[in-house]
């Protein structure tokens, strides 16, 4: 009897109201901000999980294993100690070329591969987006996880380097910490944002390398910084000195290195860093949450 | 009865689902060929669109069990994904209470890392805290039993049979409770022993959630568990009722 009831009451409605009526919501509606955040700080463990398993299961056909990630910065740094080192024999105005070209190429390499694998953190991993649910920035910041985790390794062997090159230890190696706290904050922010970028647009992933080259040869990895002094000027210096990764590099020197020649005062290069840093942070985050629901189609 | 209540749990209204594939061309592949297309704004050939559901409306409600049936490639498992909001419909919509879980066998899991730290990384996934995941580990290991021809938990996943790997899957996916259980195909793991196991498994399921959707190429199996079916047939609704009838129809169009 009720049934009957209440099925002619149903009748009148569209589906629509009938769906509202009962509290159902959408599937597949985008969630709100902080709603987003508390979700994906509860997967916190899962991408913890994740990237540690990602780790163990990329040198998991390796015979050498773990050790490949200390091997692999010292042989990167080896490349460029037999070129710049020995076959160049270093450069006349820089003190301790070595050092200055290896923390150039460490911390770059610390972007470039984000920028890279955070472009492939949504397309790679299409089964367990169609699989399962879990706030999809997961997948990417465990990507980026996985390189702070490489970088760390890659600092200690740096500072190895360093150390062999004749550079004395200071209290300014401290410094270290924060550069890397905003370096892995601005990574974070650029692996989201090409997580949905690259998911969006397949043909980025074709064009990746050739800009980050043009980003390498802008950001004074292969040669001193004031040649760009030597070669610019007005804003066209302006734009190129307020390069990102620039201006982690030379915060980086500036920790390690007793006699580097920065581009500008260590204040200013704080400044532009966490400025830097920030803005990618966020709006990297807040374009990848707009695109939430979307990551499915493929 | 509490079924006179009749409340809906799904609704789906005029869902259309459309995908995009990306695939190496086929054919004319030459960069010609392919400027070509591009200046001349014809479609993209890597490409196309797949538009497996269009326009399915149905209602299901609390203490349902309702069967999905239809020829392979008539878009049920697609279908149950945008219920579970893992894709997203492109026009209509899908209305759910609560979140509905998909509960399938081929959630993709770390092929490098051996059974028990992929049973972790799964719950998790599922969002489990970690202190459930210890909890729960060891059964699911044990209700897996991948342990039975030794200790193959400790082994990474590649070196795992199908059969065994899909019923690790299983396990894990069948670890959570459900409000809207969504079961792809799930019944059909592993050997008759494990088979009967899950069956038990998923009625157990079926009793905590408040409806079930069942996709299932096994005729017996829905028979079993649902009272009502869905027909789908190029992504549009055949037939929707009691599964016998349903089940009649489709049974003549598929002898034919």
């Amino acid at each position: 009897m009720t049934e009957t009831a209440v099925a002619s009451a149903d009748a009148g409605l569209s589906l629509k109201e009938l769906a509202r009526r009962n509290g159902l919501s959408a599937s597949g509606r985008l969630p709100s901000l902080p709603e987003y955040t508390r979700d994906l700080w509860a997967y916190r463990h899962f991408i913890r999980a994740h990237s540690s398993a990602k780790i163990t299961s990329s040198l998991g056909n390796t015979k050498l294993g773990a050790v490949w990630q200390v091997l692999t910065p010292i042989i990167n740094a080896a490349v460029y100690y037999v070129i710049f080192g020995l076959v160049l024999g270093g450069h006349e105005e820089m003190p301790n070329f070595i050092a200055y070209l290896c923390i150039g190429v460490f911390v770059f390499q610390f972007t470039q591969s984000t920028v890279q694998t955070g472009a492939n953190a949504i397309t790679g991993n299409l089964g367990m987006i169609r699989a399962l649910h879990f706030p999809r920035a997961s997948l990417p910041l465990s990507a980026a996880v996985v390189e702070i985790r490489n970088f760390v390794v890659a600092l200690f062997v740096l500072m190895g380097i360093v150390l062999l090159t004749g550079e004395p230890i200071t209290v300014q190696w401290l410094l270290l910490a924060p550069l890397l706290l905003l370096q892995s904050f601005f990574n974070l922010g650029l692996g989201l944002f090409m997580a949905r970028y690259g998911s969006k647009v397949r043909d980025v992933k074709q064009l990746i390398p050739f800009v980050m080259r043009f980003w390498l040869y802008g950001s004074a990895v292969l040669y001193p910084v004031t040649k760009f002094r030597d070669v610019l000027s007005g804003w066209k210096l302006e734009v190129v000195e307020a390069n990102p990764l620039l201006v982690f590099i030379e915060l980086a020197r500036h920790a390690l290195l007793e006699e580097a020649v920065l581009a500008n005062t260590p204040t200013v290069l704080w400044i532009q860093a966490t400025v830097w840093s920030l803005v990618v942070g966020v709006l990297g985050y807040l374009y990848f949450w707009r695109g939430e629901k979307g990551y499915g189609r493929g | 009865m509490a079924d006179n209540e009749r409340i809906p749990t799904v609704i789906a209204d005029d869902a259309h689902i459309v995908y995009k594939i990306h695939q190496a061309a086929a054919g004319s592949s030459s960069p010609l060929a392919s400027f070509k297309r591009l200046t001349t704004r014809s479609r993209n050939a890597n490409v196309r669109e797949v538009h497996a559901v269009r326009g399915v409306s149905f209602v299901a409600y609390k203490g349902e069990a309702i069967g999905l049936i239809g020829t392979n490639g008539s878009g049920k498992s697609t279908l149950l994904r945008a219920v579970a909001g893992l894709l997203p419909v492109s026009s209509g919509a899908i209305y759910a209470a609560g979140q509905p879980s998909l509960l399938g066998v081929n959630a993709a899991l770390m092929n490098e890392l051996p059974g028990e730290r992929n049973v972790e990384l799964g719950c998790l996934a599922m969002g489990m805290s970690p202190a459930e995941v210890q909890a729960k580990r060891d059964d699911i290991i044990e209700f897996s039993g991948i342990n039975d021809k030794g200790d193959f938990s400790s082994l990474p996943m590649r070196t795992y049979s199908s059969g065994m790997s899909a019923r690790l899957r299983f396990s894990i996916a069948a670890a959570k409770k459900h409000d809207v259980l969504l079961i792809d195909e799930a019944l059909a793991t592993g050997d008759a022993k494990f088979r009967k196991r899950s069956e038990e498994r998923v009625r157990e399921l079926r009793r905590q959630a408040g409806t079930v959707f069942l996709v299932s190429h096994s005729e017996q199996s829905i028979r079993d568990t649902c009272e009502r079916c869905i027909w789908l047939e190029a992504g549009e609704i055949r037939a929707d009722g009691a599964t016998s009838e349903v089940m009649k129809e489709y049974e003549a169009f598929s002898r034919r």
